[in-house]
């Protein structure tokens, strides 16, 4: 059973944004929360920073929490609204994909 | 984290992987490997995969054993193929699908995964065994040539796709080599293949080690997107 909350999903999003941020020497956005817009207008990376952001965050996900999930799953990328759009979007997707899998073990 | 270099190669049971997995093995890399079956190698620094590759849960659950236990991995070698030497108008399409599933799927799954732990050291090579059967298109070998054929396509857009994170991708076709795969090809077949080639002699496990050499060595970072045939095959 999975030990994470959504103010632990939140925290893995915020913290991989970050991370990537300041790899590729962008600027963080300050604050650094659930409003951050990922996808489309206004978003703080582009559509590789994604593709990184994604990988960043189902790593930390195993690593740390030892949870494994495929956030980009054939689900998610077919719905109309993307569940990446936001970083407080990315983390309920995370929090749904999370109980779905527990779901599925009971 | 280790500090030895991490090598994942599919298909070790027998033939060329398992030959690869002693020779990386033997140059203190420490190595994984996976298959259907079992394997012992009576090496503490092997570690065998019981995995279909071309099941994506299997493939996923030994990815992140690799990254839990070692924290890194800089070489996945995609050696596991299925073959089924039919004519065409002989090929029942179960056995199409499931060479597919295998051969394409299977590495592109292991590729998948494998490119997002590399990718966070910002270092990977990867290899993906193709076959000369494809450039010289030889007669009934149409659907395992054509699965073979994807996997250089596949190689070579991964190639675009996971540069940026210093991962490179290269394809490797080896001339006939004795191993359980071509046992039932008639004898005459093998033997017209191999006098067609530039250099007119079976391959051999030591022939492929120095390709993969090659294409792992950390001085490769700018070899990318390629496929290297023996035998003067192109």
């Amino acid at each position: 059973m999975s030990d994470i909350d959504h103010a632990t999903a939140l925290s893995v999003v915020t913290t991989a944004l970050q991370e990537l941020l300041t790899q590729n020497g962008d600027e963080v956005p300050e604050p650094l929360d659930a409003s951050v817009v990922l996808v489309g207008k206004g978003a703080v990376i582009d559509s590789l920073g994604v593709v990184s952001l994604i990988v960043e965050i189902e790593q930390l996900l195993e690593t740390k929490h030892d949870v494994s999930v495929t956030l980009a799953n054939d689900r998610a990328m077919s719905e109309r609204n993307s569940p990446f759009r936001t970083v407080g979007v990315l983390a309920d997707h995370v929090m749904s994909l999370i109980a779905l899998d527990q779901a599925k073990a009971v | 984290m280790t500090d030895r270099q991490v090598v994942l190669i599919t298909g070790t049971r027998k033939g060329i992987g398992r030959h690869l997995a002693e020779h990386y093995l033997q140059k203190g890399c420490i190595v994984e490997g996976c298959s259907r079956g079992d394997l012992d190698l009576g090496d503490s620094n092997y570690t065998h995969h019981h995995v279909d590759v071309s099941d994506e849960k299997q493939v996923r659950t030994m990815i992140s054993s690799i990254n839990k236990r070692h924290g890194r991995l800089d070489v996945v070698m995609n050696n596991a193929a299925i073959a089924s030497m039919n004519h065409v108008l002989l090929t029942p399409a179960a056995s199409a699908n499931r060479m597919f599933e295998v051969n394409v799927t299977g590495t592109m799954l292991v590729c998948r995964d494998a490119a997002k732990v590399m990718m966070r050291r910002r270092y990977g090579r990867i290899v993906n065994f193709t076959t000369i059967v494809a450039p010289i298109a030889l007669a009934g070998e149409a659907v395992y040539a054509a699965s073979k054929s994807a996997v250089v396509t596949l190689t070579r857009i991964l190639a675009f796709e996971l540069g940026q994170w210093g991962i490179t991708c290269n394809s490797f076709g080896a001339t006939p080599i004795m191993t359980d795969m071509i046992k039932g090809v008639p004898k005459e077949k093998v033997d017209a293949v191999v006098n067609n080639l530039a250099i007119k002699r079976l391959g051999t496990y030591e022939d492929c080690a120095n390709v993969c050499d090659f294409f792992i060595s950390p001085a490769s970072d700018n070899i990318t997107g390629q496929v290297i045939y023996l035998g003067g095959i192109t």
